[in-house]
């Protein structure tokens, strides 16, 4: 589960870890309070503007309905002008914002829309770093990750300068130790007040990964002013989903409107849903066999509309929302069920798909192919029932079987 | 000979919820030898287990079976009073790493855990636990361990295998059986069937795997079935071209997923342009793995492989 910038650091400050004051705001009128608030607070003149939406990149990131308005924008009015300027143009700028579409690399052509802002202190910035505490799969453990290279994209940075990514193995029965944090800010050239800062910090930031169960921490940049202080200008977490039943404060702050309906509606049934931009439906069971399903219907000149696993022990109620799901596409031309029965017997899910098109209806073609557990008395079902379904042999007969079957309107 | 599980493997369930319960249920009719339950709150009785036996398991037995299995508070406890030499994980996601490093306190040589559903956290820890340990885990979240006609630890379907000479392993479940049954169709059979499971976070990889059927005198070739995320795939590529003289056949699940969405498995992720599909395709093609382009392949590309 992703959340959002103003929430991540909300979680670091909690926890000792140095972020810039700011103030959340979901309409122009908190954004414009928050700007005095902020000055009263701090002596900072400068304030930043940053949209809230679960995707990066947004410094870059212009606005379909404003291209001249970036995802994040200082607002340096209040040098000068005093406070009041600056509300000003906090106040132009959240107009324009909030309620508008975000387009940035991480985003995809069709944007996300903005419905909350960060108001930020500005920051004296001396050096922008990179930080970030991930799952290493080959040590089984997670590692801290940092980089002088702050501010871009560390794929970059990993791609044609891998000697500036510094790592360290956080070792679950100790934590990160002293003598990595100090090689750490050693390797980054850090030195004085800012190298203990520096310490400090990144074993917060460790320790706060384990607590919490995240996925990902990163911290890009991670700035040093000019007196030392060290500071997370920007905050990203995700979490292990199997391990939010832990962590309740953390699972209420998911924001459902970014995620996408169908997705949502499929995660509360209790299935595994992804859209794509295809046109071919595909009902499978098993993680593996759906994005095997997928592959093959591209393999042989389709587009999969979607990978859509059922689990294990699929009830027909769920068939039936996996059904509705799916044909509330509007691209979806025709529907691949590809199912090998282990533990799910053919003959449930054959009964499913029969009760599911005599509930939902059924206005495109559809292929079944079964396999498996009870096999027989699946097929048997499904051409008792009368209805308008091709059988499959193997997963390729099927993606075959499904395309000619949309063929015109799939290519 | 086969690999992890033979006749001999002497199996106790830790977790005898409805999930336990049906597949120990299976697994005896297949003709595994369940010696014993952990379930604390069932401590002190016996659970029956009677049925139809699966001819397609163990040979020459009686049509039907009937079972009492004791039921025990630890591990240790009933190490010691059966002999066991190997547990299977049904237990829910809270608390199956706990389970997990009971088991290897307890000294077993195995510990097949099918449980989905692990946070990381837990099993970052429980992989910690098993360093320095004779434990093999395999698993989390995988379907298990099978040598066809021997011994059966998990929830696969018995009926689709057939003793043979391949080795099959695999991270994915459904895409087992696919492979299974196409090696039964073409009469090849399986020495032995691991799945090895989709959480980033595993007791055993592909390399592990690859390196005891290369050991094994009865495999004669491999059927390796990956997907995206990670790069377990091309370290074992990099152990197939180095090191392996069997021929090995294998398949990637994933070429159309979309960057930065998890497809089911906690594991089955690209994010950062790492763990894409044409990243290992590429790594085996390039040590001489001969990859099927469909997963309705697999057993074709292991007849290539195998010349």
């Amino acid at each position: 589960m992703k959340i959002h910038e103003h929430q991540a650091k909300q979680l670091m400050s909690a926890r000792g870890i140095p972020v810039p004051m700011g103030r959340v705001a979901r309409s122009v009128d908190e954004a414009v309070a928050a700007v005095r608030l902020l000055m009263e607070e701090s002596d900072s003149r400068v304030v930043v503007v940053k949209a809230q939406i679960h995707a990066g990149g947004r410094g870059k990131g212009t606005f379909k309905e404003h291209p001249d308005v970036r995802g994040v924008n200082v607002v340096t009015a209040g040098i000068d002008g005093g406070p009041q300027a600056a509300e000003e143009e906090v106040g132009v700028l959240a107009r324009k914002m909030l309620g508008s579409t975000l387009v940035t690399i991480q985003t995809g052509e069709e944007g996300k829309v903005v419905n909350r802002l960060y108001v930020e202190q500005g920051v004296d910035i001396a050096r922008e770093l990179y930080l970030a505490v991930l799952l290493d799969r080959a040590s089984s453990r997670n590692i801290v990750m940092a980089s002088t290279e702050g501010g871009v994209e560390i794929e970059k940075v990993a791609e044609e300068t891998p000697e500036k990514i510094l790592r360290a193995e956080i070792d679950p029965a100790i934590g990160l130790a002293a003598f990595q944090a100090n090689e750490l800010s050693h390797g980054l050239g850090l030195e004085g007040d800012a190298a203990d800062n520096f310490g400090r910090f990144v074993k917060a930031l460790s320790d706060a990964a384990t607590q919490l169960d995240t996925d990902l921490i990163e911290i890009n940049p991670l700035v040093i002013t000019s007196e030392g202080a060290v500071l997370a200008l920007d905050g990203k977490m995700a979490f292990d989903d199997n391990a939010l039943y832990r962590h309740p404060d953390i699972a209420d702050m998911r924001d459902e409107t970014e995620e996408d309906s169908a997705e949502l509606a499929a995660r509360n049934a209790g299935l595994n849903y992804i859209k794509l931009d295809g046109t071919i439906g595909c009902l499978v069971n098993g993680a593996g066999l759906a994005m095997a399903t997928m592959d093959t219907i591209k393999h042989v000149g389709g587009e999969p509309a979607n990978f859509l696993d059922v689990g294990g022990g699929a009830t027909a109620d769920q068939v039936t929302t996996a059904f509705q799901i799916i044909t509330k596409d509007p691209n979806v031309k025709g529907i691949f069920v590809n199912i090998f029965g282990g533990i799910m017997r053919c003959d449930v899910i054959a009964e499913g798909i029969v009760e599911a098109v005599g509930r939902v209806g059924l206005e495109v073609p559809l292929v079944v192919r079964l396999e498996g557990t009870n096999v027989d008395q699946g097929r048997r079902i499904i051409e008792d029932s009368g209805l308008k379904v091709t059988n499959a042999d193997s997963l390729r007969d099927g993606a075959e079987k499904i395309l000619e079957l949309t063929e015109g309107d799939a290519r | 000979m086969s690999v992890l599980v033979d006749k001999s493997t002497r199996v106790l369930v830790q977790g005898l919820g409805k999930t336990g319960q049906f597949h120990t249920d299976k697994a005896i009719a297949y003709g595994t030898q369940m010696v014993g339950a952990v379930h604390p709150s069932r401590a002190g009785t016996e659970f029956r287990f009677e049925g139809e036996t699966d001819h397609s398991g163990v040979p020459r037995r009686d049509d039907r079976y009937s079972v009492d299995l004791p039921v025990f508070a630890t591990v240790k406890e009933a190490v010691a009073e059966t002999g066991a030499n190997a547990s299977v994980v049904y237990v829910p996601p809270p608390f199956a790493a706990d389970a997990i490093m009971e088991s290897v306190a307890a000294g077993l040589e195995l510990v097949v855990a099918i449980t989905e559903g692990i946070p990381v956290g837990d099993m970052i820890k429980a992989k910690r636990y098993l360093q320095g340990t004779g434990t093999r885990l395999v698993g989390p979240n995988c379907p298990g361990v099978i040598t066809p006609g021997e011994c059966k630890i998990g929830i696969m379907p018995g009926y689709i295998h057939q003793r043979g000479r391949i080795g099959v392993v695999s991270r994915s479940g459904t895409l087992t059986y696919e492979a299974v049954h196409q090696l039964t169709l073409l009469g090849l059979g399986q020495t032995t069937a691991i799945g090895i499971g989709g959480d980033p976070v595993n007791g055993t990889n592909f390399v592990d795997c690859l390196r005891m059927f290369a050991d094994d005198d009865e495999t004669e070739g491999v059927v390796m079935i990956g997907e995206i995320g990670g790069t377990a795939e091309e370290e074992a590529a990099d152990f197939v071209k180095t090191e392996m003289s069997k021929p090995v056949a294998g398949f990637i699940a994933g070429t159309t997923a979309p960057p930065g969405k998890r497809m089911g498995h906690a594991g089955a992720i690209v994010s950062g342009g790492r763990g894409t599909a044409s990243a290992k395709i590429e790594a085996m093609n390039g040590a001489g793995i001969v990859v099927a382009e469909t997963p309705s392949d697999m057993g074709e590309a292991m007849v290539r492989a195998l010349g």
